[in-house]
């Protein structure tokens, strides 16, 4: 309820997560954010997409960790001891985002939200949802519900 | 969810239990254990289904449970006599009531004919031997289904528990014992505390006090009775006499009632002169929409359900001044025996406990990494530190198993399902069968539960098929015409173990042996012992029933058991002694959140093998290794030839070619018979592991089966064997092609 309320009062106002991969930035809506742990070794997973580091254990639950670099085309992540995993929800699903650093916390409107340029190409265009321009660096907003690997047909 | 619908769902949840309680109570009748408690038990749990569905309007079931429950009134007034063609009668019905419940909630549909029928054949047991009237009965509630604005409350059992008036006194009586004395405790303590609750009338019964010589010091020779005026409920009374309770003789009842003299309650005369006070009651009280009526109504309904008591109460005249009227004091009587059932279980969601389970299962590991470190600090032994580790050690270890054992549920819940299908298996068969359980009472994780009833299903199915014989040929044999089925759970070595024996013909081992040889399934001149020949019937594609029959069969065989069973962990066998009988035994693990398993590594990963799969594990040598074609091998296992699976290529841990002599091999056989040799680095032990989903948060992955935790907090990959197998195979087929998505071996 109290979530609604202050949907109510803020009106389109969204609080978002900005990260850092390599020297771009990009966010996710913090709503969709579980927490944000350190980097652990993950164990990898056979027959998997490229960008799938593998699995760790959170809690007792088995996490997938996407390399998110690897999944927009930006190469593999070179994992330090700075590296963060943005632990998020994507639908039903609990999934870690390996990415370099955890940067800053914003609070925006949805008009601030800017269509991404036709320039980008279709990877691009696939994960990001649109652009933010806050205090003159460029943010990518992330589309989650894209990254994760295509879902085989759910048949049982 | 709409409410209504929440409601709806609690309904049929509770319909479950209330249908399982019909017919444990209609079984102990059967076999003559029961009591007139029992008689009313029953008639509760259909008078309660009844009442709900009346409520959400399922006009054909609330009929037949209406017809039902007049039947068993006849037989709780004692004109109709529990005897065996009567509850014999009953449990038929209690298996439509069933279908009906099932037809309401939208699963499958009732057979109406049957439906009538024993609707019939129960009217006739009632109009029989019932007192005259009981037809009247059924018109009357027939009437007042069709009267909308009332048919909620015929769902009193709810009433009962969301209004709950308190009761405006209490009749205590209180025997003390001589033992209360013994342990120094005072009646007139007892008497000052009660009064506490509101002004007592008192008085002391001395009849039981012997001649003056006769008396014993230390003997207790007093009763008190005790009228007490109190708007505090039946267990504020009894909590006066809590630590006295078991040296003491105490009633606690609600005071003598004077309902008639209260004058907004005229409608309980008028139920005097019903005929059929009971089941009258809640129907004819038409006094209109008013809180007051409604509540009347929902008390007289609960009357109803204290039928026995009700006449009792409000025949008497007044005798105290308490102002409770009987009905509710009955009402809140009812209530409190509900809240007390309540209060010995509740119900959690089971994504709760699994979260515990998770929990916990994470504490564990940390307190073992937690050790390591201070192990590793070079702290002392005997320090504070690693003493205060050791509890915390213990303490998890308590946890986990306190946790494990909430999940933990008696077998009852399948068993309570077989003695109608023992009684439709042996209808449609022309057999006279006899189910017995025993050690229902065996707890088994939820998990195993749920899986438990298609294998038991199937082996009784089997047993009162193939195994009891007609009745005509077990009196030849000197057998009881009528056969027993016996259905037995318990715990063995850390397994629970189902048997289900049958004292019928045993099984024929030479048709046996001619079938499987008909069917190729072994060599003709092929040499077994008689327990390789029983459990022949296991084979795919092994069916001795000439005619595919619909009680065994159903298009699958024991094979399908089987296989069902292994997937599970667990393991399946039959033993069989000729003209005696034979004993399905199945073992399953107690859970299937936990699995034992072969801790393997492979090219720096770190794998479990489920240990059910494996047969042994061998160090090839080189000479025993085949190849076969350009990429594959076989290992040469005592003269037959196994293939050989590079657990790492199949994986993509590895892609250079495997030197197939280094390393370990498993020998493992898969759930649909196929073995293959599973080529592995090295071994590094065996243990138990919790078992997680992949697909939880992931999607699944071939070859893997799921995921386990190990001790140092990574994540290990537990290895589908099945699916390993075929792997390979459609590897050889199409090597080129990336391994296609596999069905779950299920």
């Amino acid at each position: 309820m109290t979530e609604l309320q202050q949907k109510a009062i803020q009106g389109r106002r969204r609080e978002l997560i900005s990260f850092r991969i390599g020297p771009q930035e990009f966010c996710v809506d913090i709503m969709s954010v579980r927490e944000i742990r350190g980097w652990t070794m993950a164990t990898p997973l056979p027959q998997s997409p490229d960008y799938v580091r593998g699995v760790i254990n959170l809690r007792g639950a088995v996490l997938p960790i996407l390399d998110l670099a690897a999944r927009l085309d930006l190469g593999e992540t070179e994992t330090t001891a700075r590296s963060v995993i943005i632990v998020t929800h994507i639908g039903p699903r609990l999934v870690g985002l390996l990415v370099d650093a955890v940067s800053d916390i914003l609070t925006i409107t949805e008009d601030q939200v800017q269509p991404t340029p036709d320039i980008a190409c279709d990877t691009v265009r696939e994960f990001i949802r649109g652009l933010l321009a806050i205090e003159g660096r460029m943010i990518s907003w992330i589309a989650l519900e894209r990254v994760m690997p295509e879902m085989e047909a759910e048949a049982a | 969810m709409d409410p209504l619908e929440a409601i709806k769902a609690t309904f049929f949840q509770e319909c479950d239990e209330l249908l399982a309680d019909l017919e444990s109570g209609l079984l102990e009748l059967e076999n003559g254990s029961g009591d007139i408690e029992t008689v009313n038990a029953v008639f509760r749990a259909v008078h309660s289904v009844k009442g709900g569905a009346g409520a959400f309007g399922l006009e054909p079931l609330v009929r037949f449970a209406h017809v039902f429950e007049t039947t068993l009134d006849a037989m709780r007034s004692g004109a109709l006599a529990t005897e065996p063609a009567a509850v014999k009668v009953m449990l038929r019905a209690a298996d439509v009531l069933a279908d009906h419940v099932s037809a309401a909630r939208g699963q499958g549909v009732v057979d109406e004919a049957a439906s009538a029928r024993l609707a019939a054949e129960l009217k006739a047991l009632c109009s029989g031997e019932a007192p005259p009237g009981a037809d009247e009965e059924i018109v009357i509630v027939d009437e007042a289904l069709d009267d909308d604005g009332f048919g909620d409350f015929d769902f009193t059992p709810v009433l009962v528990e969301i209004e709950e008036p308190a009761p405006a006194g209490w009749r205590v009586t209180f025997k003390p014992s001589r033992a209360m004395y013994a342990k120094a405790n005072e009646t007139a303590l007892l008497l000052r505390e009660l009064e506490r609750l509101g002004p007592c009338k008192t008085t002391l019964h001395t009849d039981d006090l012997p001649d003056f010589d006769a008396v014993d010091p230390e003997e207790a020779y007093f009763t008190w009775s005790i009228e007490v005026q109190t708007d505090q409920g039946e267990a504020a009374v009894r909590e006066v006499f809590e630590f006295v309770e078991d040296d003491c003789v105490i009633t606690v009842d609600p005071p003598v009632a004077d309902a008639m003299s209260l004058p907004d309650l005229p409608t309980l005369e008028t139920l005097e002169d019903e005929a059929q006070p009971r089941a009258a009651a809640a129907e004819t009280l038409d006094v209109g929409m008013d809180v007051q009526a409604l509540l009347q109504r929902a008390q007289a309904a609960v009357a109803e359900v204290n039928a026995v008591a009700a006449p009792v109460a409000s025949a008497k005249p007044a005798a105290t001044p308490a102002p409770a009227p009987a009905a509710a004091a009955l009402h809140a009587d009812a209530g409190d025996a509900k809240s007390a059932a309540a209060g010995t279980t509740i119900r959690v969601d089971l994504e709760r406990v699994d979260r515990l389970i998770d929990l916990v299962g994470e504490l564990v590991i940390n307190q073992a990494m937690l050790a390591q470190r201070v192990a590793e600090s070079g702290l002392a032994r005997s320090s504070t530190v690693s003493v205060g580790l050791e509890d915390l050690e213990h303490l998890t270890r308590e946890i986990q198993d306190s946790v494990m054992a909430i999940r933990a549920q008696p077998v009852k819940s399948v068993f309570q399902r077989m003695p109608r299908l023992v009684r439709e298996v042996a209808a449609m068969v022309e057999k006279q069968v006899r189910l017995t359980t025993e050690g229902e009472n065996t707890e088994v994780d939820k998990t195993v539960i749920e899986r438990l009833s298609d294998p038991i299903t199937h082996m009784i199915r089997n047993a009162i098929d193939h195994g009891v014989e007609k009745p005509a040929t077990r009196i030849a044999a000197g057998k009881p015409a009528e056969g027993t089925v016996k259905l037995c759970a318990l715990h063995r070595s850390g397994r629970i173990v189902i048997e289900v024996s049958d004292d019928g013909a045993g099984i024929n081992r030479e048709r046996v042996k001619q079938i499987a040889m008909d069917k190729g399934l072994i060599a003709a001149d092929a040499t077994l012992t008689d327990e390789e020949t029983d459990n022949l019937i296991f084979l795919p594609g092994f069916s001795t029933a000439t005619v595919v029959s619909d009680i065994s069969g159903r298009g699958v065989g024991m094979d399908v058991v089987r296989r069902q069973v292994q997937a599970l962990g667990g393991r399946i066998s039959i033993t069989s002694v000729p003209g005696k009988g034979s004993t399905f035994t199945l073992s399953l693990p107690l859970t299937l959140a936990v699995l034992d398993g072969m801790v393997v590594g492979v090219s720096g990963h770190t794998l479990v093998t489920p240990l059910t799969a494996i047969i042994e594990t061998l160090q090839p040598k080189p000479q025993e290794v085949r190849l076969l074609g350009p990429s594959g091998a076989v290992l040469a296992v005592r003269d037959s030839y196994v293939p050989l699976v590079d657990v790492a290529a199949v994986l993509g841990y590895r892609q250079e070619p495997t030197d197939w002599t280094k390393g370990v091999v498993l020998l493992v056989e898969s759930e649909v018979g196929g073995r293959a040799a599973l080529l592995v680095d090295a071994i590094q032990g065996q243990r138990q592991v919790v078992i997680k989903s992949l697909e939880a948060n992931y999607q699944r992955v071939e070859g893997i089966a799921a995921a386990t935790i190990l001790g140092d907090g990574r994540v290990a990959l537990i290895l589908d064997v099945d699916a390993l197998i075929s792997v390979r195979r459609k590897d050889a087929r199409r090597p080129a092609a990336s391994p296609q998505r596999l069905p779950l071996a299920s």
